[in-house]
């Protein structure tokens, strides 16, 4: 029955988003794009789930709102040293939302990816991951618990091929041990052969088939940024972290960029966090936003929302009317 | 027309399954048809054995990323566990008593790379050099090691294998190609392995590494042990087949370096670099002793020789690190590019 309503209320912060949208002209064109992308996909959910969820009972809405909120973070807080990066964070994201986490440089995004994903320590505060609750996320529990992330500045596998680094992104699942994939027994070449078909579908999903056997270091920034994702993605996850996915692309890259997002939303139901800088991408792109200022949130909400909010105005938005402006 | 192509395509393939196999029938039918005692014995046993060392080092070093200075160890180890295996138990048969010495050898890497768990890159180095110094004390301190003999020389058992002799010179060659040809079949399956693509990447990124679910203290322990296993069974192959008689001595701090010299100018992270790195090294003092004899005056004396052999080695490391990071092995790669290109 959460489920239902986490639908509804996300239809209705549709609507809300379209009559601050009506007000803003200029705006119109876009957001008439992204209500197409958010409408159809929510209706399509709230259909599927009404029966099942319907049929299943009391029991399973519980397994399934735990299900549903993939990222649960509470007040959480770290600091190096006397700095701090950010302080009393919250912030939620159900199964398949985007949630776009924005904000100035220094305002502490990066930490918090980074917190989320056990690299960082925080002092206080907790990070739940579907139904596990840490104060410090084990890091290397990360792809057991169903979370992949992509990094700011690449993280990638040098040494080895497109294809190779996509299927490194299926490390966390492998059973066959050593000895097995030595001596080629056949659990080890039926689970090999099935991770090569799950590369090659995630390769062939992001464009990268071309360039499929290349070193990875060989191509250009944007490439690579994409075969970040598609390492990420294999594994299916429920959670995905992306850090500046389209940093330094191109106008035509960040929608394609955005495109694969979008898709891999659709197709696995993860739940996204996402860094980004423009806001273009940002509006667009998520359902729900969440603005960090000086290590503090300042606002969250629906795009609109967030746009509208003078706090944000103030702190963030304000300097980025330019780009909008522009795009008029 | 086309068998200019099919001609052409020949070297392109050196590395691919024909390349291979030519050379293979190469070694095993050809070269022990008509080589010579010489060839076998000052050039192509020690080759192997060192290229194996290498092999065995560079599954560390150059997939893994983790830098070891303790390799003449683990070959000592792995002589001197051969050595004990056939003299304690008798009636074990030689591959037998060679495959524990491996696994003796692995134990010890095991050991040996715990603090890579902690530290990495100079300080990982330093901290092998412990396991360095602690097997040449133990080797000389423990007599029952070397069963007593003074300052702890082991002769090499009889290479027998189920009835077979290997005792002569190209005997000794051929003992040796069989084993560094099965263990380089292994290592080759190892690194197009799941397990050899987290060593590398463990090697390239370790933070990734650990996120996309590599289990990064088991890889680099397995990384060690996997890789002394092998240095253990090229120190067998350094006792047994091609010195006979060794001392501990032999497996110093020198020989360390030499294997992780064949590494760097072979190519990290090749398995074809080992073998480019040690037959560079094994060919590098013939040829410039040969050069010496053909120069006027009196030639090298042996001494002058050691210390040119040592110049020009220092020289090619620091002109390899700095022109082609990827050793021989890339060189080689370009060189058949270049050659491609015009056809």
């Amino acid at each position: 029955m959460r489920q239902i309503f986490a639908a509804d209320e996300s239809l209705s912060w549709v609507r809300a988003d379209f009559e601050a949208m009506a007000s803003s002209a200029s705006l119109l064109i876009f957001r008439v794009q992204s209500l197409l992308g958010q409408v159809v996909p929510l209706r399509h959910r709230s259909v599927v789930r009404r029966p099942s969820s319907a049929a299943s009972g009391v029991l399973a809405c519980g397994v399934e709102a735990a299900e549903a909120t993939a990222l649960a973070v509470e007040g959480l807080t770290l600091a190096f040293g006397g700095a701090v990066a950010f302080e009393a964070i919250d912030l939620t994201v159900q199964a398949g939302e985007i949630h776009a986490v924005i904000g100035p440089n220094g305002a502490g995004k990066s930490s918090l990816i980074n917190a989320i994903s056990g690299l960082y320590a925080p002092q206080s505060g907790s990070v739940r991951i579907g139904a596990a609750r840490f104060s410090r996320v084990p890091a290397h529990r990360l792809a057991a618990l169903g979370v992949a992330r992509t990094f700011q500045n690449l993280a990638l596998f040098k040494g080895l091929s497109v294809f190779e680094n996509v299927l490194s992104g299926l490390a966390g699942a492998q059973r066959a041990g050593l000895a097995a994939q030595m001596l080629g027994l056949p659990q080890a070449r039926r689970e090999a052969r099935a991770q090569r078909e799950r590369a090659a579908d995630v390769i062939a999903r992001l464009d990268l088939a071309g360039v499929a056997d290349r070193p990875v270091g060989t191509l250009p920034f944007g490439v690579q940024k994409r075969v970040e994702l598609a390492r990420a993605l294999v594994a299916r996850p429920r959670l995905l972290l992306l850090d500046e996915p389209m940093a330094g692309m191109t106008a035509t890259e960040k929608a394609e960029m955005s495109r694969f997002i979008r898709e891999a939303r659709e197709s696995l139901g993860s739940a996204i966090v996402l860094i980004e800088h423009d806001i273009g991408v940002v509006m667009r792109l998520s359902d729900r936003v969440t603005v960090l200022d000086h290590g503090r949130r300042i606002a969250h909400g629906t795009p609109a929302q967030v746009q509208a909010n003078p706090a944000v105005i103030a702190a963030y938005l304000g300097l980025a009317d330019e780009p909008e402006a522009e795009a008029a | 027309m086309t068998t200019a192509i099919a001609l052409s395509a020949k070297p392109r393939n050196l590395s691919g399954p024909v390349g291979v196999a030519v050379l293979l029938a190469t070694a095993f039918g050809l070269v022990p048809l008509v080589g010579s005692d010489y060839l076998f014995e000052a050039i192509l046993t020690p080759f192997l054995a060192l290229a194996l060392a290498g092999l065995g080092l560079n599954l560390l070093t150059g997939y893994a990323g983790l830098l070891s200075l303790g390799s003449a160890a683990f070959m000592a180890v792995g002589a001197y566990a051969a050595f004990n295996l056939s003299l304690r138990v008798p009636g074990l048969p030689l591959p037998v008593s060679i495959l524990g010495a491996g696994l003796v050898a692995a134990a010890a890497g095991l050991v040996a790379g715990l603090p890579a768990l902690r530290l990495r890159g100079f300080y990982l180095a330093v901290s092998t050099l412990a396991a360095q110094f602690f097997v040449a004390w133990a080797l000389n301190r423990i007599g029952w090691l070397s069963n007593d003999s003074p300052s702890g020389v082991i002769n090499a058992p009889r290479l027998v294998v189920a009835g077979l002799s290997f005792e002569d010179a190209r005997g000794r060659y051929l003992f040796s190609l069989t084993v560094v040809a099965l263990l380089t079949v292994a290592a080759w399956r190892l690194v197009r392995s799941p397990t050899g693509r987290n060593l590398v990447a463990i090697r390239d990124q370790e933070i990734a590494a650990r996120i996309v679910g590599v289990k990064v203290a088991r890889t680099k322990l397995l990384a060690f042990a996997l890789s002394s296993f092998v240095v253990g069974i090229a120190g067998v192959l350094w006792a047994f087949a091609y010195l006979r008689t060794v001392e501990p001595a032999g497996f110093n701090l020198d020989r360390s370096f030499q294997i992780l010299f064949i590494v760097i100018i072979g190519g990290l992270g090749t398995l074809r670099g080992a073998f480019l790195g040690a037959g560079f090294i094994v060919v590098l003092p013939l040829a410039l002793s040969r050069l010496g004899a053909v120069l006027p005056g009196d030639g090298f004396d042996s001494g002058t020789l050691e210390m040119v052999q040592r110049i020009v080695l220092g020289a090619l490391i620091v002109a390899v690190l700095i022109r082609e990071p990827a050793g021989l092995a890339a060189l080689l790669d370009r060189a058949g590019r270049r050659l491609r290109l015009p056809a």
